[in-house]
């Protein structure tokens, strides 16, 4: 395994599209793809797997509900029950309805905070974090394509990019 | 591939527009030098801020006294104010999360600065309540954390204690939801850069972004999720700020309809400023072709229906309190008592504002032409004040009691207040003009070739000649150009010597002692090979690409035989001599 990338560089994101299904097409690996946009299909074109963020946005929600129900109920009817224009504080049931704003923004706190820093954290983006797009052009107008070098099949990858509609191709160290 | 939009939908995006474009036009008010209207306009803003902000601390510092309240009307300007500017926060997140959950593509255009908007004006609501607690250094007294009074906890059956449940969530789940949405958008501002300092402030807000497919995958989710999220929120946060009116037991607050008729008159007014707002932005920023005629129409159908449920709930507002008899609803704020008492100025005032002139909307001549719109937000606007100003200030003004009947008037710490927050809102939204992508580019981009008008023009016409200035490229064009890149150039022939002698004679040499080499990629139509072609010819630096005009173009071309013509079409000199500055 060489420590070799190809760079492939197109300026469409329909060319890109149908050259990532024609490189994984010849069995080539395709280390990452980088665009300006999102390029709707791309993800399945590439066979990455689905995200998962909506799924942890529930849990985090869920979570969200149960802390505000447990304060709730400590600081109202556990810890210093009130009696407040007349509603009931002798059980959580009882004074439940009044807490149902609470309990939703918290809901929706959580879900909302939790899963961005989950998405943060998974994508590894955050403050002083540096790019590591490969040509600055690809938050512009173009789309790069990094191909992994198997031992010798360098020219036969640089030929298939070409064929594939590339508008640069460089061949560079892996980073 | 699934650019297909039907024919009747307009155009969202025009002047034949590339993905570039679309970058430079962007990132124009950002590189760009203020021009005098914003320099001006920041220092009225700057001034308003400044002296309410001393209105504040005189507040602060005297108490609440210094204001016009009295023992019957003890809310009036500061919750006015607070509800006005919390109704106008809501047509930001209904742009840009209802609008993703329904597809609309014209969202693309205005959800960044309507969101911009929503934040700003939450950042005014929240001071109201701040500064009304009168000791504001015990603000901290709302939030369920022990203090030094023992384990005494807020009371969570109160109205108030929801709103700052509500009003934090909202303003942190907009704030994330708009960062993340800005992500990619500071990070094309990054790679542009040329100057050193502007490239480290939008590497470090643009957290690193590469736009990997991963990435974007999850971006996207993410963001419909967070749309998911924040569309109840928004509903939920005026529903909450009615209920501060609607769970009291005073006549014309004591009030069923107040929840969906209060989510209603704040989209109705958030819509109103979001016009306000871009009209002047679209001519100051030239954005002329990503916020069009159809945008504005589209917001001022959105108006029109939120201005029709606001009337129709005015109307039931009125005819139950009539309906009831009860002599204590003949002076609620919608009210033959009120249409003809004291207050009938302020009565009349959103009636004419709210209810009538929005009607106007209903002509298509009207609601396309932007003069008029911009005049009929300013009525909103007003007349949004005057409805939450007469449902405070009326209703409070008379009372079971009739002693105790009075009015009230502002004291120049309630206008200096209010006129104070003006001026921040718009300081921020001035400063966020020229230092933030206002445009969403990178979702704008992904709609192009759907909604791009030269794209409609070339699908759906397909004999029109196309126009020469789309430059995507199709594969079977790029194919030749390769070959010549690939099996770039043996520049080492006598022949090529000789020509690229007289080249650096005329355009100048470079000494790699001395200087330093520039980034040659940044000029547009160079990329990492030619850099090295050029490199290997000996052309190092901005300086030397600037000298080159036709004569030495054709040079170039000769020797590297690659991209005839294309040196002098993109014009390198003109793009070097810009980055060379």
């Amino acid at each position: 395994m060489s420590s070799k990338v190809i760079h492939a560089l197109y300026d469409d994101d329909d060319v890109l599209l149908k050259a990532v299904k024609d490189v994984r097409e010849a069995h080539q690996h395709i280390e990452e793809v980088y665009t300006p946009f999102p390029v709707h299909g791309l993800e399945k074109a590439m066979g990455i797997a689905p995200t998962r963020m909506a799924i942890t946005s529930f849990i985090y929600g869920l979570l969200g509900l149960a802390f505000a129900t447990w304060f709730l109920n400590l600081i109202m009817i556990q810890d210093w029950p009130q009696n407040i224009g007349g509603k009931p504080s002798f059980s959580f049931a009882e004074n439940m309805p009044a807490f149902i704003p609470i309990m939703f923004e918290m809901t929706v706190f959580f879900a909302a905070h939790l899963m961005v820093i989950t998405f943060y954290m998974r994508s590894k983006i955050w403050p002083f974090r540096k790019a590591e797009n490969p040509d600055p052009r690809t938050t512009d107008d173009k789309f790069l394509m990094e191909v992994a070098v198997a031992d010798d099949n360098e020219e036969f990858l640089t030929s298939l990019l070409k064929k594939t509609g590339a508008i640069e191709i460089t061949v560079n160290e892996k980073h | 591939m699934g650019h297909y939009e039907a024919p009747i939908r307009e155009p969202i995006i025009v002047g034949d527009k590339t993905y570039h474009d679309i970058s430079v036009d962007v990132a124009a008010p950002i590189e760009g030098k203020a021009n005098t209207y914003w320099k001006i306009a920041f220092t009225i803003a700057l001034i308003a801020m400044l002296w309410g902000f001393g209105a504040i601390a005189y507040t602060i510092g005297t108490g609440i006294g210094v204001w016009g309240l009295n023992n019957k009307i003890n809310w009036a300007w500061d919750i006015t104010n607070f509800v006005w500017w919390i109704g106008i926060g809501h047509a930001g997140t209904l742009i840009s999360a209802v609008l993703l959950l329904f597809r609309q593509k014209w969202r693309m255009g205005i959800n960044r600065s309507a969101e911009a908007m929503t934040i700003f004006a939450v950042f005014q609501a929240g001071l109201f309540p701040m500064i009304h607690m009168g000791r504001i250094w015990n603000a901290f007294y709302t939030l369920p954390i022990p203090n030094q009074l023992g384990s005494l906890w807020p009371n969570f059956n109160s109205p108030l204690l929801w709103d700052v449940f509500a009003i934090s969530t909202y303003l942190s789940v907009s704030l994330v939801f708009w960062w993340t949405g800005l992500l990619p958008d500071f990070a094309m501002i990054r790679d542009r850069a040329t100057k050193p300092f502007q490239k480290k402030i939008y590497s470090l807000v643009s957290f690193g972004w590469s736009g990997r497919a991963k990435d974007w995958q999850r971006f996207e989710e993410v963001s419909l999720v967070l749309a998911g999220l924040a569309t109840p929120l928004v509903l939920s946060v005026h529903t909450i700020v009615s209920y501060d009116f609607a769970t009291s037991v005073v006549p014309g607050w004591h009030s069923t309809v107040y929840p969906p008729y209060f989510v209603a008159g704040a989209v109705f007014s958030g819509f109103a400023m979001v016009q306000t707002l871009l009209l002047i932005m679209r001519k100051v920023s030239n954005l002329e072709a990503y916020i069009t005629r159809v945008h504005i129409e589209n917001m001022n159908k959105v108006i029109l229906v939120t201005g029709g449920i606001v009337t129709v709930a005015y109307m039931s507002e009125f005819f139950v309190g009539w309906y009831t008899g009860s002599s204590y609803e003949d002076f609620t704020y919608l009210s033959w008592g009120a249409a003809t008492g004291p207050y009938w100025w302020a009565f009349w005032a959103l009636i004419t504002c709210n209810a009538i002139i929005p009607q106007l909307l209903w002509v298509k001549k009207i609601r396309t032409n932007y003069i008029w719109t911009f005049i009929i937000a300013i009525f909103i606007n007003i007349g949004m004040w005057f409805e939450r100003f007469d449902i405070i200030v009326i209703n409070l003004s008379r009372g079971h009691l009739p002693s105790t009947w009075t009015q009230f008037s502002p004291t120049f710490v309630d206008i200096g207040i209010f006129v104070g927050t003006m001026g921040f809102f718009f300081v921020l939204f001035l400063l966020y003009a020229r230092n933030f992508p206002v445009i969403a580019q990178a979702e704008v981009k992904s709609i192009l070739k759907s909604s791009g008008d030269n794209f409609k023009r070339e699908r759906d016409n397909p004999t029109d000649v196309p126009t020469p200035t789309t430059p995507m490229s199709k594969i079977d064009e790029t194919t030749s150009a390769v070959d010549d890149i690939i099996e770039a150039t043996d520049l080492s022939s006598d022949d090529n010597d000789e020509k690229t002698n007289s080249l650096l004679g005329s355009i100048g040499t470079f000494d790699k002692e001395t200087q330093q080499p520039d980034d040659l990629k940044k000029v547009k139509g160079i990329g990492p090979v030619m850099e090295k072609t050029l490199n290997q010819i000996g052309i190092y630096s901005f300086d030397q690409v600037s000298k080159m005009t036709k004569k030495e173009y054709d040079l170039l071309d000769s020797i590297t035989g690659s991209f005839p013509g294309r040196a002098e079409r993109d014009d390198w000199a003109g793009q070097a001599e810009k980055l060379k500055s």
